[in-house]
């Protein structure tokens, strides 16, 4: 991997496009292009977007072109179309959560990460499908209808940022913005068979970020490189005075030395998600040890490392997001903006209103949590959940101590049938290994690593100690280059 | 509120004997920043409906809370001032659906709140327990269109959001009160410590200070706590002494009727003088407070804390104490003090003039707008003019009234007027003449018994007043009324 200052690998397609732009290689505008004609191929099939901007982003991509034939410097990003989950607040244009109750809801002001990508010359393309207010793993909870995984279109592409996922996926755009709760990046990623990075709880801004759960949601990219990944992550982590959890200093930049290697790091199995556990698929067991392996091979020292608390994470976190979820969805209801049902009274057209607005699974996580947060249930739910979740933190405090990294499979599975998971439960367990990195506020990316069942992609997670995003890319990176070397070696 | 009332004892209790109030009050102050508690929308009062209003504070999607330090400031400067202590504290949010709360949750402070465990000791002596002083953000307001304009039956509704988000204190007093009118000296002492230290302006009429009240009875010399009533909706002193006393009277009505009160909020009727039961609210248990995951908790340092506490103005009660150690009785240091004035009696009584007299003025004369803005130093001089004999006291008022209005000092302004002292001699050939016109009259003070002697004084005083336009020393008068009649 030496693509650093001469990114020549095609993987880097957001990179090596934005080089091309800035030095007048290529026009945003003829870039632009490229993926409005796929998008207008493909997306009747995938359904990546709820929104397509194609005008805008042609207005865009002109006036950056202008810009650079003014000889202004239009930043890192330049003419690189983004696509960003519909979750994100861009101004002027529908915001709706993949929800009824925001359908045509138009925000007046952008998100912090939308204002870095304009700054940084990036241009929106669309806003992706994902889950109803981002609650599922497999954007089949849609009000609009469900997102196809492009690597196979009977299946999902994961959620909750499942569109963000396809997008990249589909060549929609080089690059996309998701938002993580409990993996909805990761998870997605790992299912399309693209990077995507769940950055440290408050290295990026959530201002202009539709809450699910505001103590575990984090924005991150989705990208085809771990490379391009970096960038964009450069572009969107760093200090915001509008979120009170932004991390006031101490925030890495990544794009620098992922070539670095894993010479001498030190990487932790995690035994209780290795794959071994029930309900694994035996090929993502392989293929986690495959990149371990890998990983060692390249000079770390790998070994297995015990995080006992791990499994009881997926139980306190649909205690605590639901609970978060159960009152910042309380303002949806019907009185400022989206959806209004009539009703004879106040309380009558908020009812009204919200029955209608909110699907069966946004409905079950507000009554799981509004039960969770009573007032005699209080102690034995939430109260138990959150000395989990610091037990949780303990234990991954004891592990890096003496590990850089951790490694396990992201999710248990490759992309799976639409219909396929339709009990709650069997869906959840889709995120018992991207959870505790959210638990924790621990970055955490899922980087593609080889094939499963069918064929189908399989990622392995990466998980890093707070701000360690600098370690835990340069591990992603050298994870990419083994996988690619494994599949070349092996066509 | 410019007045404060000095009240003791519950002999005038409007209970039948045997009965006592017990009464705990929690005040809500809008606090005076510039900007809201979470958002940088203007904190102003009026305006049309939804102009000071941002995305922050609309609750709009997406949109984060990022807390007000100078809110903090002022909040942690009541703690101060209450005497209670500042602590580590966590953001709540308090969670139920209201249409006039953008979020359909309130971020408040529950069992982690700013100030606790403080006190405020009243002009009568009595020392209310502050219980906790939290800070939380404000509501909107809703208007109701239709037959009664109450919600049920209204038409429809507008809501402005102008105040939501306003930063509030609310300060909760341990059930400490047993007469409205020990309420009515709470609220009133509250209401002056948060205008003295600029936190709030207070304004009851502007609904910047609410007060609901929290009443319960039982048989006197009981401790125990009753079941109690939230009386809201109350929107003066007035209507808070009345509505205790209605709501406690009521109380007793009950438990003579074999009955008990039930626990719940009440609304006071101003109008048909009476407490109504409202909309049956949520209780504490439905409000389902969880730490708010959007804030971080705040942590005052010693030092910060050291800053605000040497920022405090003298407070009202420390400002009475000192006028009562110079020998100012407790009811005229409370008018003082209420009325901005006590720094001017301090300065006359520290420059020698005599406690009583200065203070005197003081209730009297200095009940005027604007008296409150006199230099101190003139004051001093005024009195000691007066006490040397170089004015009159029909002078001194007349100067002091053009000192408040003009600025000036009182020796240009006696000047200006030729008040001079007059001289005895001059009284004399002026007595003189009038003793001369009026024959009949003298001879019968000089001869009369008490009586006639004092009503033909006031004559002679009169006639001499009226021929010096009120500039002679009536002591003087006196002196030389007794002499002539060879009483002396």
């Amino acid at each position: 991997m030496s693509q650093q200052n001469e990114p020549t690998d095609e993987l880097n397609e957001a990179t090596l496009l934005a080089q091309r732009v800035s030095t007048g290689a290529s026009t945003a505008a003829a870039e632009l292009e490229n993926y409005l004609a796929t998008i207008e191929q493909s997306e009747g099939e995938i359904h990546a977007f709820n929104t397509v901007l194609a005008d805008e982003a042609r207005t865009r991509a002109a006036d950056i072109d202008q810009r650079i034939a003014a000889g202004e410097s239009v930043g890192p990003l330049a003419g690189v179309p983004v696509a960003v989950k519909d979750n994100l607040c861009t101004t002027g244009v529908d915001t709706t959560c993949s929800s009824k109750m925001l359908e045509g809801w138009k925000p007046p002001y952008d998100a912090a990460v939308v204002e870095s990508l304009t700054a940084a010359g990036a241009i929106l393309v669309g806003k992706t499908n994902l889950d109803e207010f981002a609650m599922g793993s497999s954007t089949e909870n849609s009000a609009f209808g469900p997102t196809r995984n492009p690597a196979d279109v009977t299946r999902v592409p994961g959620g909750s940022s499942g569109g963000s996922a396809a997008a990249v996926a589909a060549n929609f755009a080089p690059l996309s913005l998701g938002s993580d709760t409990g993996g909805s990046i990761r998870q997605p990623a790992s299912l399309c068979g693209v990077v995507g990075v769940k950055p440290t709880y408050g290295a990026v801004s959530r201002y202009g970020l539709i809450a699910f759960a505001s103590s575990l949601d984090q924005i991150g990219p989705f990208a085809h490189s771990v490379t391009d990944a970096a960038l964009l992550y450069d572009v969107i982590a760093g200090h915001d005075q509008r979120d009170s959890t932004s991390i006031p200093t101490g925030i890495p930049t990544v794009s620098d030395g992922l070539d670095a290697g894993v010479e001498g790091l030190r990487v932790g199995v995690v035994k209780e998600l290795s794959g071994t556990t029930e309900g694994f698929e035996p090929e993502v067991a392989r293929q986690t040890q495959a990149a371990a392996d890998a990983l060692a091979e390249a000079g770390a020292k790998v070994d297995e490392v015990s995080i006992p608390t791990v499994m009881a994470g997926l139980s306190a976190y649909y205690i605590l997001a639901p609970a978060e979820a159960s009152s910042n969805l309380a303002r949806y209801d019907g009185v400022r903006y989206g959806l209004r049902q009539p009703g004879a009274n106040t309380a009558a057209m908020m009812r009204a209103s919200r029955t209608a607005g909110f699907g069966s699974e946004v409905k079950r996580r507000i009554m799981l949590g509004t039960y969770a947060l009573s007032a005699g249930y209080y102690d034995a739910f939430y109260g138990r959940a959150q000395k989990v979740r610091t037990l949780i933190i303990e234990d991954f405090e004891r592990a890096y101590q003496d590990f850089d990294v951790l490694l396990t499979p992201t999710s248990p599975c490759v992309a799976f049938p639409f219909d396929a998971k339709t009990d709650p439960l069997t869906m959840y367990l889709n995120d018992v290994c991207t959870i505790p990195s959210n638990l924790a506020g621990h970055p955490a990316m899922s980087v593609p690593f080889g094939t499963g069942a069918d064929g189908l992609p399989v990622g392995v997670q990466v998980m890093a100690p707070m701000l360690g995003e600098q370690t835990m890319f340069r591990v992603g990176a050298a994870l990419e280059n083994a996988a690619q070397t494994i599949t070349n070696g092996g066509a | 509120m410019s007045t404060a009332t000095n009240t003791d004892d519950k002999t005038q209790s409007v209970l039948p004997d045997g009965w006592e109030m017990v009464i705990g009050l929690e005040v809500h102050a809008e606090l005076a920043t510039e900007s809201k508690m979470f958002s940088p929308a203007a904190n102003q009062f009026g305006g049309e409906p939804n102009t000071n209003v941002h995305p922050v504070c609309l609750g709009l999607p997406g949109t984060l809370p990022v807390v007000n330090e100078k809110a903090v400031e002022l909040a942690a400067k009541i703690g101060l001032a209450l005497n209670c202590t500042v602590q580590r504290c966590i953001w709540a949010r308090k969670n139920y659906f209201y249409p006039d709360m953008p979020k359909d949750y309130q971020i408040s402070q529950h069992d982690k709140p700013l100030n606790i465990d403080g006190s405020v000791e009243l002009a009568s002596g009595l020392v209310v327990n502050i219980e906790r002083a939290h800070m939380e953000e404000d509501t909107g307001k809703s208007t109701h269109i239709g037959e009664s304009g109450r919600i049920h039956d209204a038409g429809y509704s507008l809501v402005d959001y102008n105040r939501a988000g306003v930063p509030l204190i609310e300060i909760v007093t341990a059930p400490d009160l047993r007469s409205p009118e020990q309420a009515k000296e709470y609220v009133q002492e509250l209401h002056d410590i948060l205008v003295a230290i600029e936190a709030s302006d207070g304004k009851m009429e502007e609904g910047s200070m609410r007060v609901d009240a929290n009443v319960s009875v039982r048989p006197e010399g009981s401790s125990e706590l009753r079941t109690r009533c939230e009386i809201k909706n109350v929107n003066s002193l007035r209507s808070l002494v009345r509505a205790i006393e209605y709501e406690a009277k009521r109380h007793v009505a009950l438990y003579d009727a074999g009955e008990a009160p039930r626990q719940e909020t009440r609304h006071w009727d101003e109008a048909g003088g009476r407490t109504r039961a409202g909309r049956s609210k949520e209780n504490e248990d439905g409000y389902r407070y969880f730490p708010d995951p959007d804030l971080v908790p705040i942590d005052p340092s010693p030092e910060w804390l050291d800053g605000l506490r040497a920022s405090l103005p003298e407070l009202p009660h420390q400002r009475r104490t000192a006028l009562v150690e110079r020998g100012a009785s407790m009811s005229a240091a409370v008018l003082a003090v209420s009325r901005n004035t006590d720094k001017l009696a301090i300065a006359a009584i520290d420059s020698g003039s005599d406690a009583t007299k200065v203070m005197k003025h003081v209730e009297q004369n200095l009940a005027v707008e604007g008296a409150e803005t006199l230099q101190p130093a003139d004051f001093a001089e005024l009195i000691r003019m007066e006490t040397d004999g170089e004015l009159s006291s029909t002078q001194t008022k007349q100067v002091l009234a053009e000192m408040v209005e003009t600025g000036n000092d009182p020796a240009s302004i006696a000047a200006a007027h030729g008040f001079e002292a007059m001289d005895t001699s001059e009284l004399e050939t002026m007595l003189d003449g009038i003793i001369a016109d009026n024959a009949e009259e003298w001879q019968r003070f000089c001869e009369g018994d008490d009586k006639a002697r004092g009503k033909l004084q006031g004559f002679f005083t009169g006639q001499i007043m009226r021929l010096t336009k009120g500039q002679a020393d009536g002591k003087v008068v006196n002196q030389l009324l007794q002499q002539k009649s060879g009483n002396q």
